[in-house]
């Protein structure tokens, strides 16, 4: 078994689908949903039986293919996961699954519609299973052009026009990619002499174990790659193009965002910025706790005010991802570890958040708050998955989004006691916000212009069952997260433990 | 005297000589498609012959004719974009005049000039050769007679040419003075740094920039580009650039690397102020053609900049670059062609809607501008990576990050074009139809735009190659 090529396959499934469909004609509509969905559907299976025969007592990278790509640039075709990756790449296995099935009603072009849904699919996967980072670079930036696509032809307008939203959701991922890079050429050059040169992460993690990258050097660096995943990750205060981008994008493209490719910017500072740049994410470890404050409170405050359902959770997203940045800018084992899985529930939460955000929307048109009202009287299914989304946002026991914050915050509080009670206290807001909206959408009095609405039903259950179901098992037996997330941590623990012991510039004042 | 090293310059002269006379013999009421078939697979010919030339370096006609595997590449190179451009214009250009057989003699001609500029070993050589390219190309842009645009670009190209050619030649002179030689290995065990020198240099600085449109010597440019006709518009933007760049390496690199440390600042400053006008003014476009021009400003000042590296990596760079830049821009302007063939006009406006009249013409215009923008997996990103690597390395990492930001700036207008064909809806529903061989030139782009970003490798090694045979 182990020579079977299964992420190559895992990242050739959905590319296999794409070269498909673009053979299709324009109007075989179902059959193309057909493709798309059985493209997922294997491409899920297989994901879900890497997990499940990754040895987490073994641990460490698995799965390892590399094959030299560029030899003249130390470019290789590398992939492999290990327990940092492999529950993001379930994720959006999950998500990616979800979102055909919710796109299933996209009538209008929809041969486009579905082959760039697939490339977005492979740009997420094609992250999180390379090991080069020529590769990452490569993939990360496959997803912004289809984005941008969709959002102008599928999307909706609502407080600002799609193209609006459209172009600064590019233009703010762009712009930080173009940072990223010039980390990454820096990183390139420095990270060993000519000749040497090579864009394996492996062969980067061993760079500063041998001295080759200053302290200087991964200051600046790190700096350039915050900029960029903190786009991606929508880190106060590059956070502005995310609620309006998925409040314009099908609800297929908001999924995918907020649950997966955001998820991205903070894998990236992991992978990169922890395991290559130790030093540099030492230095602004207290920077990112700040910012990491002012997202979980600002974009709480500001997702009070809200009244459209998506930007509500757009908002909330974001101040979901202080509580990322607060476990990895603790930089210990547990916190990030918490950070890790956060990742994971939260990609999933919101994924089933927006899903029945969008069934809501097709069948009363409205996402407003207040024109809503007592849906729950006309759908129950519905209902059940708003609850379970709401309920794991705000962190209730039993559901995904509890054991992740709860290991974050028990990380973190003995790094930053202050920003620590200051995030926690961002529950509350969360609660106060997420209830107010349960209340005012799904119950009270019924309301008889939405008599005509009907239950979720058919091809619309799959994303409601699917990742709700995950949201519950995860809730229930944490360990099938934190386990793998755990194992993917432990050969950073000796790093980390170093961390805090070497003597540093600035980050040394701030504790 | 090694003549069989001017066999390909000699074997196109011939080529356009010939057409000029069968153009004379056919009947003048015969279609004239077979003149330009016939120039294709003549220039095809010479392709597969100038592979032959690896592996000789040589000069001849006393050391001002060099032939080396740098100015192989850059023959091929133009060998390549004129097969290309005849190709998706002969509907276009049929549709511009009668005398297509002139057209495509003139064409050839034009090649031949750039082909003896990257061979030229002395400055009166470069000299030569540039002017036989621009001469020609003065004419090319106003062929469109009944257009008033189009007479007007070729008379702005005549007096703004004719006074940077000038310009370059006085600065000539100086070297020439305080050198006494023309060689450009005689130059190199002669300089100095006197003032003299030095104004001289600068002169033909800004000559070389003026062919090479960078800022701020770019204003001719969006005129004249928008002005001549589309096929002449792409040989300017993708060839005369290129011979351009030729030129201004070996020069620069092998007559002056010796004062280094006085131009590359300029050059540093030219090509940051060349990324950032042309991208910021590109914005503002809303002619297809203008919007390639603003845009090919910038591409220029991305090409400048990897001489700031001065080293064999950064040259290398270059000439990737180059190539990627050409094979992207001959999708952009190919669909352009098929785009004006069919409205007449060359408006972005025009694009619209073309997602559905035809998917596969959409993509390769997406992909080619995309590939401008250097966004993975096209191959802009991979040139821009092997460019601003390599200035990087050389303590250039300001311009490095400039260029990386102005790039994704530029995406802004880029995806513009994009929204148009996307999202509007077509103008009118009449049928979208393209020449075949339109569709294998739009294809050959698309494809060799992929497979250079995804497996850049062999034309890397060519190019570090070529690059190598400079020192």
């Amino acid at each position: 078994m182990i020579d079977f090529p299964l992420l190559t396959a895992i990242l050739l499934t959905p590319i296999w689908g794409i070269l498909v469909l673009s053979f299709m004609p324009r109007e075989a509509d179902k059959t193309i949903k057909m493709i798309s969905a059985v493209t997922m559907a294997i491409a899920l299976g297989l994901t879900s039986y890497a997990y499940w025969a990754y040895d987490v007592s073994v641990g460490g990278l698995q799965y390892v293919e590399t094959i030299p790509w560029i030899s003249e640039l130390g470019v290789a075709y590398a992939v492999g996961v290990d327990g940092i990756s492999m529950p993001l790449l379930l994720l959006t296995m999950l998500v990616g699954f979800s979102t055909v099935f919710v796109s299933w009603n996209v009538e209008k072009r929809s041969k486009e519609f579905f082959i760039q849904l697939l490339l977005l699919i492979v740009g997420a996967i094609g992250t999180f299973v390379s090991q080069d980072l020529f590769m990452f670079l490569l993939f990360y930036e496959l997803g912004i052009i289809p984005s941008y696509i969709m959002i102008v032809v599928w999307g909706s307008s609502e407080r600002v026009s799609k193209e609006y939203a459209a172009m600064k959701l590019t233009i703010y991922l762009l712009i930080g990619s173009a940072f990223m890079i010039a980390g990454v050429i820096m990183l390139y050059l420095n990270a060993f002499s000519a000749g040497l040169r090579t864009f394996s992460m492996q062969a980067l993690a061993q760079a500063h174990v041998v001295g080759n990258l200053s302290e200087h050097v991964q200051v600046v660096t790190f700096f350039l790659l915050l900029l960029g995943f903190g786009s991606t990750l929508s880190m106060w205060p590059f956070y502005s193009w995310a609620p309006d981008g998925y409040a314009a994008a099908p609800t297929g493209v908001s999924m995918l965002h907020a649950g997966v490719l955001k998820k991205i910017g903070g894998y990236g500072l992991i992978r990169i910025g922890l395991l290559v740049l130790p030093l540099g994410i030492k230095f602004w470890a207290p920077f990112i706790a700040l910012f990491a404050v002012v997202n979980v409170l600002y974009a709480a405050f500001v997702t009070i005010a809200q009244k459209d359902l998506k930007y509500i959770v757009g908002y909330s997203s974001i101040s979901h991802m202080g509580y990322i940045l607060i476990g990895l800018a603790a930089l210990n084992v547990i916190s990030i570890d918490g950070a890790i899985a956060n990742m994971f529930a939260h990609g999933i939460m919101s994924a089933l958040f927006f899903a029945m955000i969008g069934l809501v929307y097709d069948k009363t048109n409205t996402r407003q708050v207040q024109s809503l009202g007592g849906l729950a009287h006309q759908m129950p299914r519905v209902a059940t998955g708003f609850m379970l989304a709401g309920m794991s946002s705000l962190g209730l026991p039993a559901l995904a989004g509890f054991i992740p914050e709860f290991t974050t915050f028990v990380g973190a509080f003995e790094v930053y006691p202050l920003y620590t009670l200051l995030a926690i206290s961002g529950i509350v807001f969360t609660a106060l916000y997420i209830l107010r909206v349960l209340a005012n959408v799904l119950f009270g009095p019924r309301r008889a212009e939405f008599d005509v609405c009907r239950d979720a039903s058919g091809v619309e259950l799959v994303s409601l069952v699917l990742l709700g179901t995950v949201l519950v098992v995860v809730g229930v037996f944490p360990q099938l997260l934190m386990g793998m997330v755990n194992s993917g941590m432990e050969p950073v623990m000796g790093l980390l433990v170093n961390l805090h012991v070497t003597p540093t510039l600035l980050g040394g004042v701030f504790q | 005297m090694n003549i069989a090293l001017l066999t390909s310059e000699i074997a196109v002269v011939i080529l356009a000589l010939l057409i000029i006379v069968f153009d004379l013999l056919m009947p003048r009421e015969e279609a004239r498609r077979s003149l330009g078939y016939f120039a294709v697979c003549g220039l095809l010919g010479i392709l597969v012959y100038t592979f032959n030339q690896y592996g000789s370096s040589a000069t001849v006609y006393h050391g001002f004719f060099v032939l080396d595997k740098f100015a192989l590449f850059f023959k091929q190179l133009f060998l390549v974009a004129t097969i290309l451009t005849l190709l998706f214009s002969f509907d276009y250009i049929e549709g511009l005049t009668h005398n297509t057989g002139e057209f495509y003699a003139l064409l050839l001609l034009s090649l031949v000039g750039m082909m003896v500029m990257v061979s030229a070993n002395d400055l009166l050589t470069v000299f030569v050769g540039l002017e036989l390219m621009t001469i020609i190309f003065y004419i090319l842009v106003g062929f469109d007679l009944r257009s008033v645009k189009s007479s007007e670009a070729g008379t702005k190209y005549l007096i703004l040419g004719s006074a940077a050619s000038a310009v370059l030649l006085y600065g000539m002179s100086w070297v020439y003075g305080f050198t006494g030689s023309i060689v450009l290995s005689q130059i190199a065990t002669h300089v100095t740094a006197s003032p003299a020198m030095l104004l001289g240099l600068g002169l033909m600085l800004a000559g070389f920039c003026f062919k090479l449109s960078i800022a701020p010597f770019h204003m001719w440019a969006p005129d004249v580009y928008e002005g001549a006709p589309i096929p002449v518009t792409a040989m300017l933007a993708m060839a005369s650039k290129a011979a351009g760049v030729a030129v201004l390496l070996r020069v620069f690199l092998v007559a002056f690397a010796n004062l280094q440390g006085y131009w590359l600042p300029v050059i540093s400053v030219l090509a940051g102020l060349s990324m950032v006008v042309g991208i910021t003014v590109a914005i503002w476009q809303t002619n297809t053609k203008r919007m390639l021009a603003y845009s090919s400003v910038a591409q220029a000042g991305y090409i400048l900049s990897g001489l700031l590296a001065a080293d064999a990596a950064g040259v290398k760079g270059m000439l990737f670059y180059a190539v990627l830049y050409m094979v992207a821009n001959v999708g952009a302007f190919a669909v352009t062609t098929a785009v004006s063939n069919q409205c007449g006009s060359d408006k972005i406006d025009d694009l619209s809607g073309l997602s559905q009249k035809s998917p596969f013409l959409a993509v390769v215009m997406t992909v080619s501008l995309l590939s401008m923008a250097g966004l993975p997996p096209m191959a802009g990103f991979v040139g821009k990576l092997y460019i601003f690597t390599a200035i990087t390395d050389k303590g250039y990492f300001g311009i490095a990050m400039l260029g990386l930001v102005m790039s994704m700036v530029s995406v802004y207008y880029y995806m513009g074009v994009v929204k148009v064909m996307y999202s509007k809806e077509a103008k009118n529903q009449q049928e979208f139809t393209t020449s075949t061989a339109l569709r294998i030139v739009a294809l050959i782009s698309l494809i060799a735009t992929l497979c250079i970003g995804i497996y850049p490798g062999p034309l890397a090694a060519l190019a570090n190659a070529a690059a190598q045979s400079l020192w």
